[in-house]
C-alpha cells in the first residue's frame, strides 16, 4: 500500500435541501419534524407526537388526524390511492382508541391524468369510507400542470370521538407489559415495490391496506388494559417499535422466531436485500398491553378476521431505555435501530 | 424458504459452535473479507456465539466503503450535468464525497435513479436516444461480470448514450497487503463465497502456500460462516495452511468461464487506490482501450476536486482489520449512518454501519 493514510472525508454540513430520507419515516424524517417543524408552531398538544391529536371539546374528547398519499402506482395489488387514503386515516383515529366519524378529501391532481382513473380512485375512496361507517364530509380539489405532481396526491383529514374510558398514548408503555401484533408484516410494502418495480414473485403479493377500527373496538371491549397502539406504516414495525420505547421511556425486547412474516414476503425481502422489520403495513397493529391482560386482548384479536394471525412477539421492559433489542432465533440478542433514511437495497 | 433455511438452522448452529468450542485449544484471530458475511455474523449474532475461541474482525469487503473519493466526487460531477441519467446501486447515493453526495445531487434537480441491475441502464440509454446514461459500475469480482456485459452489449448495439463510471477492485490483493503489513494479526481468512464464484479460489492458494495461513471459502448464511470458521480452527490447530471450500454449492477451484471471459474481455488489471487504505497495486481493473467510448471517467472530462482528507475516523484500521469500530471516538457520537464520516457507516456491508445497527450500546451483545 502507499501509505496515504487516512482517508475520510469531512462531514458535510446539514443538507441544505430537502431529500427523500426526509420522508421515509424513519431517523430523518424525526430530526425534520424535531428541528424544523416543532420550532416554527409547536404546542404541547404537537409536542406529544403522537398519530393523533386528542382535545376535549364541550365534555367530548375528540380525536383528529391528517394523512397526506403519495403512493406510486396509484393501483396496485390489495388496495389503491383512494382506499388507502381513507384506510390510513381511519386507522391513525383507531390507534388513539377513537371510534372514527367524519373525513375530508383533497385530491391535488396532476394536469393530464385519465378522468377514469381519477374516477375509480374516487369510487374506490368512496366504498372504503362506507365500509368504515365514515362520511366524507368537506373536500378541495387542485389541479397541478403536468410535471408538477404524479398523476394525484390526496389528502385526509379525520375526526372521531375517543371511546369512554379509553387512554391510550405512545408514552404510556410500562416495564413488564406484553407487546403483540397483529398480523404478518411487511406485505404493503413489498406488494408495492413488485409492482413498481414490474417483479414477478411466487406467491402473489397484495397490500395488506385495511381499515382497523374494528379490531381496535374487539380489542377494547376486552379489556381497558391497552396501553399504546400503533400502526406500523412507513419505516415498518422496527421504527413503530423504537417509536413507542423512546416516548414510554422504556425498553422492548422482542422474539425474532415470534414475528409472523409470509413466506412470499420473506423471499422477496431475501431477493432484495430488505428487512421485513423495516417494510411498510397499512393494516396491521402493534399493541402494548398489561401483562395480566395480554390473554384476554390476544384472543379478541385471532377472533377478528384483520387479527387471526396475531401473535405475541415480546415485552417491555425497564433496562436499556429507549432501546428495542431482538433475541434472535440463535439465541443471540441485537439491536433493532430505525432506519436513518430510506431502506437501501444492498448491491451483493 | 427452501435452500435456505436449513443453512439458518438454530439446531445446526448450536452445534456448530459446540463443535468450535471443542475443537479450539486457544481464541484465534479470523478475518471474514466479504461485507456481505460481516452483515450476516452481526445480525445472528455469531461473534456472540463463538467470541470465546475466536475473535472476528472485519475486511475490506464492502465494494461501498471503498470506493475512493475522487471516484465518488466524478460521479457527483457527472451526474449534476445537464441531460444525463446517472444510474447507481442505491447504496452509493449516501456515500459521503468531498462536497457533496448522489442524494444531494438528485435533491438539486439532477437526474439520479437507482437500479438492481447494470442492464436495466442499458434499457434506459435504449429508450432515452436523447439522453447520456451514465451506470456507476462499482463493486469487486462478483458484480465485475455484470458491469462488463452491460459495457459489452452497448458497444455491440452501438448505444453511444450509455457509458459506465468503473471503480472495480479485487480481493486476493487486499489480502496479500493484509497479510504482509506488519502489524497483521489475523490468522486465517473466510474467503469471499461470491467473489470467488466468479472467480474460482485457485489464486487464493498462492496467498495460502505465501504467507503459510488457510483460508476457507464460505457461504453468506449463519451455517455456512460457522463452518467455515469450524474448517478454520480445525486447520490452525492442526498446523495446517490450505485453501478449502466450505460454499461448494456455489463455488468451484475455477470458477465461472463464461463470466471470466466477458470481464476479460471488458477489463484490464490496474492499480487502484482504495478509500481509507491507499493504492495497492493491480488490485482494481479498468476498462480497456477499445471501450473508451464507454468509459465514463475518460468520455466526461472532470476536474479532480480532490481537497485533503481530515484524519478524523479510522476506516483504515477498521477497513484491514486492526481495529473494532467501537474503538473509534467517533462511533455513535459523530459518526453514524445518518451523518457518516466515513464510508464503512454508510453501506449496511460496511463494518461500522453493521456495528451500529447490531450492536451498538454496551452492556450486551458484545461478547467479543
Amino acid at each position: 500500500m502507499s501509505g496515504t493514510g487516512l482517508a475520510c472525508p469531512l462531514p458535510l454540513a446539514l443538507p441544505g435541501r430537502v431529500v427523500l430520507g426526509h420522508g421515509s419515516g424513519g431517523r430523518m424524517s424525526g430530526e425534520l419534524i424535531r428541528d424544523l417543524f416543532l420550532p416554527a408552531y409547536g404546542n404541547a398538544m404537537l409536542g406529544r407526537m403522537e398519530d393523533q391529536a386528542v382535545v376535549g371539546i364541550g365534555g367530548c374528547r375528540l380525536a383528529m388526524t391528517t394523512d397526506s398519499f403519495v403512493v406510486k402506482p396509484l393501483f396496485f395489488r390489495g388496495g389503491d390511492i383512494g382506499s388507502l387514503a381513507v384506510h390510513g386515516t381511519v386507522n391513525d383515529l383507531a390507534m388513539g382508541g377513537a371510534r372514527p366519524l367524519y373525513l375530508s378529501a383533497a385530491f391535488i391532481i396532476e394536469e393530464g391524468l385519465e378522468m377514469e382513473s381519477l374516477r375509480r380512485i374516487a369510487g374506490s375512496l368512496g366504498r372504503a369510507a362506507a365500509r368504515c361507517g365514515v362520511e366524507v364530509v368537506t373536500g378541495d380539489t387542485k389541479v397541478v400542470e403536468k410535471g408538477s405532481g404524479d398523476g394525484v396526491f390526496i389528502n385526509t383529514t379525520g375526526i372521531g370521538l375517543v371511546r369512554e374510558g379509553v387512554k391510550l398514548s405512545a408514552a404510556g408503555a410500562r416495564p413488564g407489559d406484553a407487546v403483540l401484533l397483529s398480523g404478518p408484516i411487511g406485505e404493503h410494502g413489498i406488494a408495492i415495490l413488485s409492482e413498481r418495480e414490474g417483479l414477478e414473485f411466487e406467491g402473489e403479493m397484495v397490500s395488506d391496506s385495511a381499515p382497523l377500527d374494528t379490531l381496535v373496538a374487539a380489542m377494547l371491549a376486552a379489556s381497558r388494559e391497552i396501553h399504546c397502539l400503533r400502526d406500523p406504516t412507513r419505516g415498518g414495525l422496527s421504527s413503530a417499535l423504537n417509536e413507542l420505547a423512546a416516548q414510554s421511556g422504556v425498553g422492548i425486547e422482542i422474539e425474532e422466531g415470534a414475528i409472523p412474516v409470509r413466506e412470499s414476503v420473506r423471499g422477496a425481502c431475501e431477493l432484495l436485500g430488505l428487512d421485513p422489520l423495516y417494510v411498510a403495513n397499512e393494516g396491521k397493529l402493534v399493541a402494548i398491553v398489561d401483562e395480566r391482560a395480554a390473554g384476554a386482548v390476544l384472543e379478541a384479536m385471532r377472533s377478528h378476521p384483520l387479527g387471526a394471525e396475531a401473535a405475541r412477539i415480546g415485552r417491555v421492559s425497564g433496562e436499556d431505555r429507549g432501546w428495542v433489542r431482538m433475541r434472535t432465533t440463535f439465541g443471540t440478542t441485537r439491536v433493532v435501530d430505525m432506519l436513518p433514511g430510506d431502506q437501501l437495497p444492498r448491491i451483493c | 424458504m427452501k435452500y435456505l433455511d436449513e443453512y439458518r438452522d438454530p439446531e445446526w448452529a448450536r452445534r456448530l459452535a459446540g463443535m468450535i468450542a471443542e475443537t479450539a485449544t486457544r481464541r484465534w484471530v479470523v478475518m471474514e473479507v466479504c461485507g456481505g458475511q460481516t452483515h450476516t455474523l452481526m445480525r445472528y449474532g455469531i461473534d456472540e456465539m463463538v467470541g470465546g475461541q475466536v475473535e472476528l474482525v472485519h475486511g475490506p469487503g464492502c465494494p461501498v466503503c471503498v470506493t475512493p473519493v475522487e471516484v465518488v466526487d466524478k460521479a457527483v460531477a457527472i451526474a449534476g450535468r445537464l441531460g444525463v441519467i446517472f444510474v447507481s446501486y442505491g447504496d452509493m447515493l449516501r456515500v459521503p464525497g468531498t462536497r457533496s453526495d448522489l442524494y444531494r445531487v438528485k435533491a438539486e434537480g439532477g437526474d439520479v435513479r437507482v437500479v438492481y441491475s447494470p442492464m436495466d441502464a442499458v434499457e434506459l440509454a435504449r429508450r432515452n436516444p436523447e439522453r447520456r446514461v451514465v451506470f456507476f459500475g462499482i463493486g469487486f469480482e462478483t458484480t465485475a461480470p455484470g458491469n462488463a456485459m452491460a459495457v459489452w452489449k452497448a458497444r455491440r448495439e452501438g448505444l453511444t448514450n450509455f457509458s459506465m463510471l468503473a471503480s472495480h477492485v479485487l480481493v486476493p490483493p487486499a489480502i496479500d497487503m493484509i497479510l504482509a503489513s506488519p502489524g497483521n494479526r489475523v490468522q486465517g481468512f473466510i474467503g469471499p463465497g461470491h467473489v470467488c464464484t466468479v472467480t474460482g479460489y485457485a489464486d487464493y492458494e498462492g496467498l495460502a502456500a505465501k504467507y503459510r495461513t488457510p483460508i476457507v471459502v464460505g457461504g453468506f448464511e449463519p451455517v455456512d460462516l460457522l463452518e467455515a470458521i469450524l474448517m478454520l480452527v480445525r486447520q490452525l490447530e492442526q498446523g495446517r495452511c490450505e485453501v478449502e471450500n466450505q460454499y461448494a454449492r456455489s463455488v468451484k477451484r475455477l470458477g465461472n468461464a463464461a463470466a471470466q471471459k466477458v470481464v476479460a474481455e471488458v477489463f484490464e488489471v490496474a492499480d487502484r487506490p482504495w478509500r481509507g487504505i491507499g493504492t495497492i497495486p493491480r488490485s482494481g481493473l479498468r476498462i480497456r482501450q477499445e471501450y473508451v467510448p464507454w468509459d465514463a471517467e475518460r468520455v466526461y472530462e472532470v476536474e479532480d476536486i480532490g481537497g485533503p482528507e481530515p484524519e478524523g475516523c479510522i476506516s483504515a484500521e477498521v477497513l484491514q482489520g486492526r481495529k473494532k469500530p467501537e474503538e473509534c471516538a467517533e462511533f455513535g457520537r459523530g459518526c453514524t449512518p445518518a451523518h457518516p464520516l466515513g464510508a464503512p457507516m454508510v453501506s449496511s456491508e460496511g463494518a461500522c454501519a453493521a456495528f451500529y445497527l447490531y450492536r451498538r450500546r454496551t452492556g450486551f451483545g458484545s461478547a467479543a
